[in-house]
């Protein structure tokens, strides 16, 4: 009775949550919403994890010796895995946000990778389909919690350097060819009966540190560039993974939650890759970024600075400016006193929009989150399709910290690395303020012909001291006035 | 009456089918601006992994069991304590401008959260 009883709340609550996470997510895909909806995902999560605990009702036999210890065990790690990444998801800084979620989404796959272990030690699965779709999950479990740790290390700069060796495809394919030779050889021994050439336990650690090694060989010869696509696959990844292990658990609410998260991460994925003009494979499979080394046209013109104070008082004169941040702007943590220029501008009657590329910033969106960190509203933020055509009718674009996103060269130049990408057209505004702080190249390693055009000017300097004075220059017009 | 659920072959499929096809309508809509918050959101989402490894952990009869069933349930913990931190401070940060021209005078509250 009791054992119905838990049968029918845990039914019912999975259900609940499975809907709460579609309809959570379906609320992010808005500004206006989009608080809300990890709100309503997080009641789903809270309410399924606290159901979960009535599985204690209706244990296996042999379990229920350990029935204590067990219970005793799944609150200690909920309480030290959930507390010690509550507290570095709350404190991390919003720039280190692609590798923090890298690490959490590396988790995910672990816990997966985790559940098939226990299912295929225990010997708890049985017959062919289960076996494979255990091992499946397991396999992809492992190599998104192995690629993760590495996408984290390489986007945190621990690992600087891509490792590339002659003959790497064919040795990596090699890897992930006996991973799932050792998968079959284990499905095999288990439906035949036949004696395996290594014991069982050996066979299935050997299985999943080939899939661990497969991982971080496949993220090994990435460029940091290319991290964002990675980690959206291995998001697409876990979600799968997750999914395929609620199979074998016979969990609809996992999944539910794997797939759709699975599909959605997929879609986000090539969405990404668009932006970027590369496809999915081209980042997996070629390596970008190792030495681009090519002929770069000759360029005309010469590179004019300006002061600061200058290209303020022109702007505060202008009548429209468009805003373009690039990673530069976040790296000198100016977000907020940029905001605060623009505040200065918007009294003085200049209209002033935002325009964000796709890849400004580390990961798609990054920009906006931290444009929206130092306050800025988002009707004020443009993507890129939206605003390109009102460069020509507008009188300055102020480019900080970005580069390659707007590099004419991707319009016109076939052998340049970034050709066909598309870019921001703020080389069509009747003047162009470029905040740099040096003479350096972009990440791309190419020159970028917009700082020599004849309605460019550059203002060198650390964004953040540059826009300090840009800020006393326009408040000294307005007191001198007053 | 028997709440015990079995999910095998063609119903899985129909499940896996039919939530795949949901994932992907679902973000098909959303604006490039929530690219980042989308992704760590359904990051958080995945963590639903971690009633599995409960389950798992519950049911762990053996030392081995227990531990890998341990590194499940704090793993998946991990990943949704994580992801909702991440996620909750990344939307909090996505404020419609002050209505009616009022703009100008107004300091917006800049809630930066010094990292």
């Amino acid at each position: 009775m009791i054992i119905q009883f838990s049968q029918l709340v845990i039914g019912a609550v999975d259900l609940i949550a499975a809907f709460l996470f579609m309809y959570g997510l379906k609320r992010m895909s808005s500004p206006v919403t989009a608080g809300s909806g990890i709100y309503v995902a997080g009641i789903g999560m809270l309410v399924a994890v606290l159901a979960s605990f009535l599985y204690a009702l209706d244990v296996e036999p042999a379990a229920r010796p350990f029935l204590e210890i067990n219970i005793g065990l799944a609150l200690c790690a909920l309480v030290i895995g959930g507390g010690v990444s509550w507290w570095g998801g709350k404190t991390v800084a919003m720039t280190a946000m692609p590798q923090m979620v890298a690490i959490y989404n590396g988790m995910g796959g672990g816990a997966a990778a985790a559940i098939a272990g226990v299912e295929l030690f225990g010997a708890k699965t049985t017959g062919p389909t289960q076996l494979a779709v255990t091992l499946l999950g397991a396999l992809i479990g492992a190599i998104s919690l192995s690629g993760s740790i590495i996408a984290w290390a390489k986007l945190d700069e621990i690992l600087r350097t891509p490792l590339r060796f002659r003959g790497q495809q064919a040795f990596n394919a090699l890897v992930l060819v006996a991973t799932v030779a050792v998968g079959g050889y284990i499905v095999f021994v288990l439906q035949t009966g036949t004696a395996p050439l290594l014991s069982m336990p050996h066979l299935i650690e050997l299985f999943f540190a080939c899939a661990l090694l497969f991982g971080i060989l496949m993220t090994m010869p990435i460029g940091g560039a290319d991290m964002p696509v990675v980690i959206s696959i291995y998001n697409a990844a876990t979600g799968l993974a997750v999914g395929l292990e609620g199979f074998v658990l016979e969990n609809p609410a996992l999944m539910i939650a794997g797939m759709v998260v699975g599909a959605a991460g997929l879609l986000l994925t090539l969405l990404m890759a668009r932006a970027m003009n590369r496809s999915v494979s081209n980042i997996l499979f070629t390596n970008f970024g190792t030495v681009v080394k090519q002929t770069q046209g000759d360029i005309k013109g010469s590179l004019k600075p300006a002061a600061a104070a200058d290209a303020a008082i022109a702007m505060r004169y202008a009548s429209s400016v468009i805003v373009v941040p690039g990673y530069g702007l976040a790296a000198a943590q100016a977000q907020t006193k940029l905001y605060d220029f623009v505040k200065l501008l918007t009294a003085a009657g200049v209209s002033v929009k935002f325009a964000v590329h796709p890849v400004a910033g580390r990961m798609p969106g990054q920009m906006d989150v931290l444009l929206a960190e130092a306050g800025v509203p988002y009707d004020m933020i443009y993507q890129l399709d939206d605003i390109n055509e009102d460069f020509e009718d507008t009188e300055v674009s102020l480019v900080i910290g970005a580069n390659d996103v707007v590099n004419p060269e991707a319009r016109t130049e076939k052998t340049s690395p970034i050709y066909g990408m598309p870019i921001l057209n703020a080389d069509r505004a009747k003047h162009v303020y470029v905040i740099k702080r040096g003479q350096g190249k972009g990440y791309a390693g190419i020159v970028n012909p917009l700082f020599y055009e004849e309605n460019c000017n550059m203002v060198y300097g650390d964004a953040a001291a540059v826009l300090a004075e840009m800020i006393e220059a326009v408040r000294g017009l307005t007191k001198a006035a007053a | 009456m028997n709440f015990t659920i079995h999910i095998t072959g063609f119903v899985a499929i129909y499940i896996f089918m039919l939530a795949a096809f949901a994932g992907w309508v679902i973000i098909g809509r959303v604006p490039a601006i929530l690219h980042t918050p989308l992704m760590s959101g359904s990051n958080f989402v995945h963590g639903i992994v971690v009633v599995g490894g409960l389950f798992a952990l519950l049911n762990a009869s053996t030392r081995q069991e227990q531990v890998i069933g341990f590194f499940a349930v704090l793993l998946g913990a991990g990943n949704v304590a994580g992801g909702y931190a991440v996620t909750g401070r990344m939307l909090a940060m996505f404020k419609p401008s002050v209505k009616a021209g009022a703009v100008h005078n107004i300091a917006s509250p800049t809630n930066t959260t010094k990292g």
